[in-house]
């Protein structure tokens, strides 16, 4: 009996060599991982600087089985361009995929990023987000979740932590009319995978991954798909799809949770948890997925 | 070998090393429980877990970093998470 090609769809080939440097329990690799089998060999990654091309591509060695090249934090998408057309002009039907942190989409690269979307370049642009940089330490990036402590939004006696809710980056992506914008989550694979082969027929795409980080956001590395999942179930991240400028297919969650939930599993928000200040902080959490849910419809 | 040989970083397993040396817990495999639902292939960061024929499953102990995921998301506890000798 010969080694099955394919298990519920998803091949079983992985592009992504095991033996990075990633951490353990990393929701970031696991969605690349996914990702890459959607979009399979034939295809030329780009990554900005990030956890992904610090922990995949050390000196010398790759653990891509695709070629990739790693740019700045600013110019990944301009880059991504650049190889599309050269691809274009030399009749070939490689796609090109961009693999980005939201440091490098949301902060840094978003000059390059709408500049590609509104050029409208055929790439699959994917954010991989995990609320912070990472890479560097944990600083804030504009991902951050409200009252989330970084160590350059410290909570304190004169701080509750990042002062400003998280930018709605699919939201402008959106903005600019392209033809697929998708949110999904390292949590669900599946999803993800559909999401990522329907961007292989739709491009540009831009397709936010929420990516739990146990380093970062302070849980045990096997807490990383509850956690995925808790974000979803309470509403505080919502996985949908914009296909030609309407939101369709948002994922239902049946009954949804308290946010308490979601935040007392990590240790960037257990400031909450430790004074009167911090219940107040957490209604105006529970207050932003109430609007979540109202606005994507998920009571 | 060319000299640009040197510069291009080929593919390969173990790009940082035997991360399995990472390890402070180790996942160990309970064949009579499994139901082959293989939810541990799909959700196993680091490509460790390796669908084998009639779909039993096989660790690559080399490279595993053991955080724990395919023993949280098993739906028959048919992996149990047991800590290291050394």
């Amino acid at each position: 009996m010969a080694q099955p090609q394919s298990v519920a769809g998803i091949p079983v080939e992985e592009l992504l060599a095991p033996g990075h440097a990633a951490c353990p329990g990393c929701g970031q690799t696991l969605a690349v991982r996914i990702a890459l089998k959607a979009i399979g060999r034939n295809a030329i990654a780009v990554m900005s600087t990030g956890c992904l091309e610090v922990s995949t591509g050390l000196y010398n060695r790759s653990a891509w089985k695709i070629p990739c090249i790693h740019m700045l934090f600013e110019n990944a998408a301009a880059v991504a361009s650049g190889v599309e057309r050269a691809l274009k002009r030399k009749g070939s039907d490689a796609r090109v995929v961009v693999f980005s942190g939201d440091g490098g989409t949301i902060d840094i690269g978003f000059g390059s990023l709408s500049g590609m979307l509104e050029r409208g370049h055929d790439v699959i642009y994917i954010c991989l987000d995990n609320e912070a940089y990472m890479n560097t330490g944990v600083q804030r990036s504009g991902a951050t979740p409200y009252a989330a402590h970084t160590t350059t939004s410290p909570s304190g006696t004169a701080s509750v932590g990042n002062p400003r809710p998280k930018k709605d980056a699919p939201a402008i992506a959106a903005a600019h009319h392209i033809p697929y914008v998708a949110t999904a989550s390292s949590s669900f694979p599946k999803d993800l995978y559909r999401k990522v082969k329907t961007a292989c027929d739709l491009t540009p795409a831009y397709i936010q991954v929420h990516v739990p980080c146990p380093t970062g956001w302070g849980f045990d590395t096997s807490k990383t798909i509850e956690v995925g999942k808790l974000a979803i179930e309470t509403a505080l991240w919502v996985n949908y799809e914009v296909v030609s400028d309407e939101i369709t297919n948002v994922m239902k969650i049946g009954r949804r949770k308290p946010v308490e939930e979601y935040l007392r599993m990590q240790k960037r928000f257990r400031h909450l948890f430790a004074s009167e200040e911090g219940k107040r902080e957490i209604e105006r959490i529970q207050a932003m997925a109430d609007y979540n849910a109202k606005k994507f419809g998920l009571d | 070998m060319k000299h640009s040989e040197y510069l291009i970083a080929k593919p390969s397993k173990g790009s940082a090393g035997q991360t399995g040396l990472w390890r402070s817990f180790r996942p160990v495999y309970h064949v009579e429980r499994c139901i082959r639902c293989l939810l541990c292939c799909f959700y196993c960061p680091e490509d460790v877990i390796e669908v084998h024929y009639h779909r039993f499953i096989l660790f690559h102990y080399e490279y595993c970093k053991g955080c724990g995921i395919c023993a949280s998301i098993c739906p028959e506890d048919a992996i149990e998470m047991v800590e290291e000798e050394e």
